[in-house]
């Protein structure tokens, strides 16, 4: 489909995920506003613009919407360190701000952009459903966060929105799970738990940009307003395989080492603890250890047939994409 | 007397389900009776349910709550028990016949009326179905019975608990003064503690607990007893029921009505269909729920049959073939005057053949010895005797006298067997010493004959055998199911259907009496006079088929020759691993098997290395690999040739049907259940059925399994799971409770492990076993793929990750698979030791990959 010449918002669109989404909609044929704190570097394309600033400032913000039709709202204080009234003020109150001017504006599609996390703290997840988000049953200041955003925009309001819940994005230039992985593998510091043979799922970046830019043309469909889908490949593994598939696509010889859970999860707790003292985020805490250890995937069933979307690009076919770039 | 109340809130219970009807008593006063009344009042079919004691309605409701829509339940608390009134003197069995009826007149029951009951309701609704009969407007529609009794076989005595709790003393005091008669009622069952307390709420005080007291003093265990009478008279009635759907489901678990019950009522009611539940006991609804859900299934296509008119409640195929012969022993009788060998065995370390004519004569003997020492036709007789010449004289001994043979498969180990053996009504046994343990545990009511003593059994000779006067209908076999692919089911061939079996083996493989069987598979060693054919076993024992060696085999051939084989691939394996190229015992298994012409594989599937090793050895016989079950055997067969030729990942092609035999596909659905009907389409993945003469009559004593296996009518459910090609061929692609249900469709395993093995042997890898397992969910599950080595190992829950190489190999063919993972040692079956136990491996592998839990 082809937009001529709407426009659409994406705030965060710095990022990873941001850069692609924005990519993603011009291709598609979206003028796309994009609005987050630093330029995007996008800019110099036509089709997009950026504004410069917070989106707790409801100027900004309203500023930004002016003209456009449909909102991605990325933008999001993500991290496990920090005070939570850093979290709250922009995951909280920025989404309420971004969702005002969306209302404002008489946005006809609204698209949130959440996480999985929002939903399940500590048990495994086998083949699970995006259930509601849940502040209090939630690990951690950015998925209660979050989860508290996911039930502002998800309140019963004028403006069409959906939720997407992206599972662990990565791909080429990923600085977060792809640039861990390899500086702990550089470092020989990579370790998974029990053998890393929990399944996960993961989303690799096209698929998630992809779906994300693919809702914004959904949210008027009954199946589709009001709910949360958990956006992946479909594909889970072993963490062992992911892992060590990463670091032999981004070419560095490792070792992985496993780590019994108990051992892993008591060094977790030290590590939140020391990493509270230093002000610099923990090397290990008891919420990786979890990740790591216990089994993340979910039925791709709900998410495919009320988006009517299927994944574009394979875990084999990211894992290669990962390959050419880290030798380009 | 105590008025009749409605109960206070119980678990399970809606309090709108109960009312108070009023009847009359027999001083003339009104007595209230509590009834669970659900449903519409004008409903065409009611179903009238009645307690036994020390029980109320209560048992009843889930059978209240599960009703259709359409139907009315009422459930009758008898006069004194739960809630109803507390009647003025102690009533015998007639007077609650007469309540029952009563009951059913005052809460305006019109139409069609099923009768459910327990325990002491048994006779009571019994009574009242039997009067039924007299009246216009009630059209008794059904029974289902559930452990109950209408008569006190005499040399027995009674149930002991009963009996002990009738000791004049005990009586009261059991029963009435404490509440220990109901506490041990819900001990013996699996009640949760809260639906116990409530089926024990309305006995709290001991005057609420008079009528158990009487009810257990109504039992008429004397001849001179008020009520014995009426009892008699109940049980003489039960003739009228002949053309009424009648269900037995009985808790085989019961210490009160015991299995001997369950076959007094069984010869009462020859038409009875029954399902007994070994794991259940005297409560048997609360035991086993999930036979609810089934009751009412089994009521509705009882009940829509009689309103289409069909006569009879039992659902038969169809006999179209009115010629064939099922004189099971006639082959035998023409071949009386041969003094050529029937079957060749292995004796005391050297070989003994026993000729046509000694055969015959040792089969009138044993016939005329065993209805010497009382056995019947119809009997059923338990033979726990290894293949060889007794066991093939026994067989045809009981064929030609009309008793039932039960055989049952002894490797899966002395307590499957006992188990099996208990629940079958076994009237007599002949056993080996060996299996004496077992025996005694069976307590068989008719004889018992040592394998050893069949000599002495030979008593006089009486002449010509009996045979050929038994109905085509009645039971020739009692065979159990392997065991390997679920729990051991009990199959039911009638003598028709034995004789269908022969006939399609015949035609389809065109046995002449020149043939020699190797009989090298267990089952097949007593059709060698069925079929007219002379058989040789080998050396081995007949329960682990991984015993037979290659000299036993040639030895075995060097003396009786051998032009056909059929053996199982554990069996073969064996052999082939004791004959390996270019040795001296290879070449002495290819010279003795120089006269076969048919060499038949079946059991398990058959890998290729197998299959083309077969085939260099005797290069001049005809490989095949039928297929088939218990329940149909065989069913379809192909060539190796054919096999080896076609090396698409369908899975294990199994060929075309026999002659007279249907091949149908039930379609798979999302989530991996196999859909109502049945098609021919190719390229369809589904449930294969089969449609057979020759098909078993029924699953014994299992009538809610044969209804779900028998659901399309005159077709065998196999819940083998495959499809058909473009030529009619069937492949197989494993069992229904191994498929794959991901997300885009349902998945067969035997296709990703075809592929897999494929690639590992191109690879140049050998000697892995690969098994595909579905992880997750149904309908969102994962495909896993579990290797492990081929060499025979003691199968532990090991798994843990492959190695990377080894994924890689796995990955470059099923891109899609989750994980690949290693186990020390495969799970596989005793039987065949080649069906991978795919259920425990998904259950390994399901907890292995949740990571820590």
């Amino acid at each position: 489909m082809t937009h001529g010449g709407g426009r659409l918002l994406v705030t965060g669109g710095r990022g990873l995920l941001g850069n692609a989404v924005i990519a993603t909609a011009v291709a598609q044929g979206w003028k796309v506003v994009a609005l987050q704190r630093h330029p995007s570097g996008l800019a110099d394309n036509a089709a997009v613009t950026d504004v410069i600033g917070s989106i707790t400032d409801e100027e900004v913000v309203e500023r930004a919407i002016t003209g456009c039709s449909a909102v991605i709202h990325l933008a999001a204080r993500v991290g496990i360190e920090g005070r939570w009234r850093d979290f709250e003020d922009v995951n909280v109150r920025g989404t309420q701000v971004v969702l005002d001017a969306a209302r404002g504006a008489g946005i006809e599609s609204f698209v949130h952009i959440s996480s999985p996390s929002v939903a399940h703290a500590g048990r495994a997840l086998v083949g699970a459903e995006a259930e509601p988000a849940d502040p209090r049953g939630v690990r951690g200041h950015y998925s209660r966060s979050k989860a508290m955003a996911e039930q502002i925009v998800l309140a019963p309001g004028d403006v069409p929105v959906v939720v997407l819940r992206p599972h662990l994005v990565w791909g080429p230039g990923d600085e977060q799970l792809v640039g861990r992985i390899v500086a702990r593998a550089r470092s020989g510091r990579l370790f998974v738990i029990d053998g890393g043979r929990a399944l996960i799922d993961t989303t690799y970046i096209d698929n998630a940009a992809h779906a994300i830019v693919h809702a914004v043309d959904k949210t008027s469909s009954p199946l589709v307003r009001g709910r949360a889908f958990v956006i992946s490949n479909g594909e889970p593994r072993p963490v062992r395989d992911i892992v060590g598939a990463i670091v032999q696509a981004c070419g560095v010889s490792a070792v992985i080492r496993s780590v019994p859970f108990g051992p892993a999860f008591a060094a977790g707790a030290v590590g939140e603890w020391v990493g509270a003292l230093s002000h610099r985020e923990p090397l290990i805490t008891r919420f990786l250890v979890e990740q790591l250890a216990t089994a993340h995937w979910f039925d791709p069933r709900p998410t495919w047939d009320a988006l009517e979307w299927r994944p574009v690009v394979s875990l084999d076919e990211g894992l290669r994409r990962l390959a050419a770039h880290s030798q380009s | 007397m105590t008025p009749a109340r409605t109960p206070p809130n119980l678990p399970e219970l809606r309090p709108d389900w109960s009312r108070i009807v009023f009847i009359r008593d027999g001083d003339g006063s009104d007595i209230g009776i509590h009834v669970l009344d659900a449903g519409p009042r004008d409903a065409d079919l009611t179903v009238v349910c009645v307690h036994g004691n020390p029980t109320w309605s209560y048992l009843w409701r889930r059978v209240v709550a599960s009703a259709p829509p359409s139907v009315r339940v009422l459930a009758v608390d008898q006069v004194g028990m739960g809630y109803s009134a507390r009647s003025s003197f102690p009533r015998r069995l007639a007077d609650r016949i007469d309540d029952l009826e009563s009951v059913v007149e005052a809460a305006g029951v019109r139409g069609r009326v099923v009768l459910v009951a327990h325990d002491w309701g048994g006779p009571v609704a019994l009574g009242v179905a039997e009067r039924l009969f007299g009246r216009r407007d009630l059209d008794l529609a059904g029974v289902v019975l559930t452990n109950t009794a209408v008569h006190q076989p005499e040399h027995r005595g009674s149930p002991a608990l009963i009996a002990a709790a009738r000791l004049p003393l005990v009586l009261s005091a059991v029963t009435q003064r404490t509440r220990g008669f109901l506490r041990a009622t819900t001990a013996i069952s699996s009640m949760d503690r809260a639906s116990a307390r409530a089926l024990r709420a309305p006995y709290a005080h001991a005057r609420d607990r008079r009528a158990i007291m009487e009810f257990v003093a109504d039992i008429p265990l004397a001849i001179d007893h008020p009520s014995r009478a009426t009892l008699d008279g109940v049980a003489e009635g039960l003739p009228l029921l002949s053309n009424v759907p009648v269900l037995l489901i009985w808790g085989m678990r019961d210490p009160v009505f015991s299995p001997r019950y369950l076959d007094d009522l069984r010869r009462r009611l020859p038409h009875a269909q029954v399902q007994q539940f070994d794991d259940a006991g005297h409560l048997v609804l609360e035991d086993r729920p999930d036979a609810i859900e089934q009751m009412w299934q089994w009521l509705h296509k009882r009940i829509q049959k009689r309103i289409q008119g069909a006569p009879s409640p039992s659902s038969k195929v169809p006999e179209s073939d009115s010629t064939q012969e099922s004189n099971l022993v006639g082959k035998l009788d023409a071949l009386k005057g041969s003094s050529a060998a029937a079957v060749t065995e292995p004796s005391n370390g050297s070989w003994r053949s026993v000729s046509w004519t000694l055969l015959d004569d040792r089969v009138r003997r044993i016939t005329s010895g065993l209805q010497a020492r009382g056995v019947k036709p119809g009997d059923r007789v338990a033979l726990l005797v290894p293949p060889g010449a007794d066991l093939l004289a026994l067989v045809y001994a009981l064929w030609s006298l009309g008793a039932v043979i039960v055989v049952v498969d002894a490797a899966n180990g002395p307590r499957a067997l006992w188990r099996s053996l208990r629940g079958a009504r076994i009237d007599h046994v002949v056993a080996i010493k060996r299996a004496r343990p077992i025996v005694a545990a069976l307590r068989v009511p008719g004889v018992v004959v040592w394998s050893n003593e069949l000599a002495d059994l030979v008593a006089t000779e009486t002449g010509a055998s009996a045979s050929g006067s038994f109905s085509d209908d009645a039971d020739a076999a009692i065979v159990f199911t392997s065991g390997a692919t679920g729990p051991a089911k009990p199959v039911a061939y009638s003598r028709q259907r034995i004789a269908a079996t022969r006939d399609v083996l015949l035609e389809h493989f065109a046995f002449t009496p020149s043939d020699v069987l190797v009989a090298a598979f267990a089952p097949w060693a007593v059709l060698g006079p069925l079929l007219g054919i002379s058989s040789v076993i080998p050396q081995m024992d007949a329960s682990r088929p991984g015993s037979l060696t290659a000299a036993a085999l040639s030895t075995a051939m060097e003396q009786a020759g051998g032009t056909i084989m059929w053996m199982s691939p554990a069996a073969l394996r064996s052999v082939l691993s004791g004959a390996e190229p270019n040795t001296q015992a290879r070449e002495r298994l290819k010279m003795a098997g120089s006269h076969l012409r048919l060499v038949m594989i079946a059991g398990a599937p058959v890998s290729g290395d197998l299959l083309r090793d077969v085939m260099d050895l005797w290069p001049q016989a005809d490989v095949r690999t039928p297929y088939g079950m218990t329940e149909v055997l065989p069913a379809t067969d192909v060539s190796a040739a054919e096999v080896l030729a076609d090396s698409t990942d369908r899975g294990v092609l199994v060929g075309r049907a026999l002659p007279g035999v249907d091949v149908a596909i039930a379609a798979l659905g999302e989530t991996g259940e196999p859909g109502a009907d049945l098609e021919t389409t190719p390229d369809v993945l589904g449930e294969v059925a089969l449609r057979a003469q020759h098909a078993k009559s029924r699953y014994d004593g299992r009538a809610f399994v044969e209804d779900f296996a028998s659901r399309n009518e005159g077709w065998h459910r196999t819940g083998d799971v495959g499809m058909l090609d473009d030529k009619g061929r069937l492949w197989i692609q494993g069992r229904l409770s191994h498929v794959i249900t991901g997300p885009r469709g349902p998945l067969g395993p035997v296709p990703m492990e075809q592929q897999v093995e494929r690639a590992l042997v191109s690879d140049g890898v050998s000697g892995v076993l690969v098994a595909a397992v579905g992880v997750g969910p149904a309908g969102s599950q994962v495909p896993v793929v579990v290797c492990a080595p081929s060499t025979v190992g003691r199968s532990r829950s090991d798994l843990r990750l492959a190695d990377a190489e080894l994924v890689d190999r796995v990955r470059a063919v099923l891109p899609d698979v989750a994980a690949v993972l290693w186990r020390s040692a495969m799970p596989v079956d005793i039987r065949h030791g080649a069906k991978i136990d795919r259920q425990k491996l998904a259950q390994e592998a399901a907890t292995f990959l949740e990571g820590r839990s």
